[in-house]
């Protein structure tokens, strides 16, 4: 992942925000991404975001747990060691409901739990370029891909006007991979790094 | 143009003129301040309580089991009520965070940060209980089933103590994930303000590099829902599990199909009322009034009440059933051991049905609802009647069995047997105190996603809406 340029704008009200990202969206600039202190149903869609498959994952993740519990203890009770509990059947299925529920369970929650951490490149120790770091407090903040053809200072004047109270011009990587860095950049000499 | 609308009847939730700024100034500042007199008192209290259960539980794998006072009739007494107390007290943190998600429930936002926190807690003291009854605990890893040289010698899959030990590490693992996954965003939070390197550096490690992409929280909301989708059915299972504990054995009192309910819902009686207790104090303690308001109070006393009162029509259910079912085993179970106040175990029985029956129904009046120093007293007496309910299934269920020679006079328990329940308190609130100290006390980002709905500040303002015509109203809000 290269080094791009961005322009920053940030916005204090996400009911400014929307026609905001409506406008920039229509004028043709690329939006990589908004950075929101907490979720704000429908930015997604107002960003042209498909809906996550995580719920997918989770699913198949269930039902290998449902798989791995019924055929290990179906395996145990009536090949490895069939034993006599009380004269019981060696595959009682009613007895095994409970940790076979639990299982599946178990392995839907930590799969996907990992598979959401993968997928947003979460673990500890991982240093990513933040933009503003009021993100997290109360700023919403707009980073608008530049290219070759790009006009900063256009821009720059073009989200003032649509409410940006904050407007800023940035080198950054554009992602973070684990295990993979990007050989040509240092992360850390950009203009607007927060250094951690 | 409003994203959302709330009628202004709802009480808000976020009391004050608020900004977002001002909620994360609001609930993370306490982390970045030296903590009061009154925390050092406090956690010094329960450290030195965690440390005499350590000394309690040193006695108790030096010497055995036989440090504890019981015996081959009463052969769960203490640990067994102590452990079933403490699953029953998470379940509140559980049903908060995932059954009132699931329910749209607006008002769990401001507590429900603290009460899964105080459900790791309760489950990781609950799982300490069964592991130590077992007496040689070095070979505990024995309940875990995996390919031994023994054999292998499998674990019984048919036994609810197995799947009790699948069912709490379960419910243990997607707590901590739930919790955790909350904590994510607010730990960032607590990063991006932090002055010190120190602070910066450790929340930065915590908190995995969080940015707020929206993408990122796109699967976060995802990623929650199936979480609470999956916790619901999972706090309800742990306690059935527990509750088949008792339930599928042949022990008078105890093989009853009442049991599952009975327990989930008096489980979430007393994990409301361990909630109240901690946050009556947390909200006072870290100046939070206006996000905990009387208004979640309130409604957590309702949950009481009404948790309350189905616990009580079990009890009566059961009693009914003794008689009806003209067993004498159940009848002497039910008739003598526990309803006769003059029999060894009556007044245990007789004080349960006292704080769990007759006074939680005084929530019933509003006033008494919304009093902070009733309610705070009301919780803890819940919860001593919760304990004794515990105490009651199990001992006076056991102390006389079918055969009158094998019978037990009279059970109490041992000084190490006390310590180690002390000790577990101590583990407790020493947790709690890191938590209230290190953790943001409240979701941050869920406080600022209602903010615009149920702030008070922001609800004065929709008056305007109210006026508007029906079809300005329409037009404005579909879309």
């Amino acid at each position: 992942m290269a080094l791009k340029r961005y322009v920053v704008a940030c916005f204090d009200d996400e009911e400014v925000l929307f026609p905001a990202v409506k406008r920039v969206r229509n004028a043709g600039y690329k939006i990589q991404d908004v950075y929101t202190p907490f979720p704000v149903h429908g930015l997604d869609h107002a960003l042209g975001m498909r809906e996550t498959s995580l719920h997918t994952a989770g699913f198949i993740y269930g039902i290998t747990g449902t798989t791995t519990a019924l055929s290990c203890m179906g395996w145990i009770f009536t090949q490895d060691w069939p034993m006599n509990i009380g004269g019981k059947p060696n595959f009682p299925l009613p007895a095994f409901i409970p940790i076979t529920f639990e299982l599946t369970v178990l392995f839907s929650a930590v799969g996907m739990f990992y598979t959401f951490c993968y997928l947003c490149q979460l673990a500890p120790f991982v240093k990513k370029h933040h933009f503003h770091p009021r993100a997290t407090d109360d700023l919403f903040v707009m980073a608008i891909e530049c290219t070759d053809r790009t006009n900063v200072e256009d821009l720059k004047a073009f989200v003032s006007n649509a409410g940006a109270v904050e407007v800023d011009y940035q080198v950054a990587e554009s992602g973070w991979w684990f295990g993979r860095y990007d050989k040509q950049q240092d992360l850390y000499a950009e203009p607007h790094s927060i250094g951690y | 143009m409003h994203l959302k609308y709330e009628s202004q009847i709802r009480e808000p939730l976020v009391d004050g003129n608020k900004d977002y700024h001002q909620v994360t100034e609001d609930i993370i500042r306490p982390i970045e301040v030296k903590p009061g007199r009154l925390w050092y008192v406090g956690f010094f209290i329960s450290v030195a309580m965690l440390l005499f259960g350590v000394y309690s539980l040193y006695r108790e794998v030096t010497y055995g089991v036989g440090q504890w006072n019981l015996n081959k009739t009463v052969g769960w007494g203490w640990d067994i009520t102590n452990f079933v107390w403490w699953v029953g007290i998470g379940h509140a943190g559980t049903l908060i965070s995932a059954i009132l998600l699931l329910f749209r429930q607006g008002w769990r936002t401001g507590v429900n940060r603290a009460a899964e926190a105080m459900t790791i807690f309760a489950v990781m003291c609950a799982g300490q209980f069964p592991i130590f009854h077992m007496g040689r605990v070095w070979l505990a890893f024995f309940i875990l089933p995996y390919p031994n040289t023994r054999g292998p010698v499998w674990v019984n899959f048919d036994s609810p103590l197995l799947w009790d030990v699948f069912a709490i590490s379960t419910y243990f693992t997607v707590s901590l994930l739930f919790w955790y996954s909350g904590l994510i965003p607010d730990l960032a939070s607590v990063r991006d303000r932090a002055k010190t390197k120190l602070r910066k550096l450790l929340y930065g490690i915590v908190s995995f590099g969080w940015t707020g992409s929206t993408k990122h929280w796109q699967r976060h909301e995802a990623l929650s829902l199936v979480l609470a989708g999956l916790a619901t059915p999972l706090v309800l299972s742990v306690h059935t599990i527990v509750s088949f504990d008792f339930a599928t054995s042949v022990i008078p009192g105890w093989h009853t199909t009442i049991f599952p309910p009975y327990f989930v819902a008096g489980a979430i009686f007393s994990g409301f009322a361990m909630v109240q207790t901690l946050l009556i104090v947390v909200r006072k303690v870290l100046n939070l009034q206006e996000y905990i308001t009387l208004g979640h109070i309130e409604a957590m006393n309702k949950v009481i009440v009404l948790t309350g009162s189905i616990v009580g029509c079990a009890y009566l259910t059961e009693l009914f059933m003794a008689w009806y079912s003209k067993n004498d085993y159940e009848g002497y179970a039910f008739f003598y051991s526990r309803a006769n106040i003059l029999s060894p175990y009556g007044w245990a029985y007789w004080g349960m049905m006292f704080c769990n029956v007759v006074s939680p129904q005084v929530f019933w009046f509003r006033k008494l609802r919304r009093n902070i120093a009733f309610t705070f007293f009301m919780s803890v007496i819940v919860n001593i009647g919760m304990w004794f309910e515990r105490f009651v299934i199990i001992v006076t269920s056991i102390y006389r069995d079918y055969l009158p020679s094998s019978w037990s006079y009279y059970y109490s328990p041992s000084i190490w047997e006390i310590g180690f329940y002390v000790g577990t308190f101590g583990l407790f609130f020493t947790c709690f105190f890191l938590f209230a100290k290190y953790f943001p006390t409240i979701a941050v980002a869920e406080i600022k996603y209602v903010l615009k709905t149920s702030g008070e500040s922001q609800k004065e303002k929709m008056d305007k809406v109210e006026d508007q015509q029906v079809e300005e109203f329409a037009h404005e809000y579909a879309h």
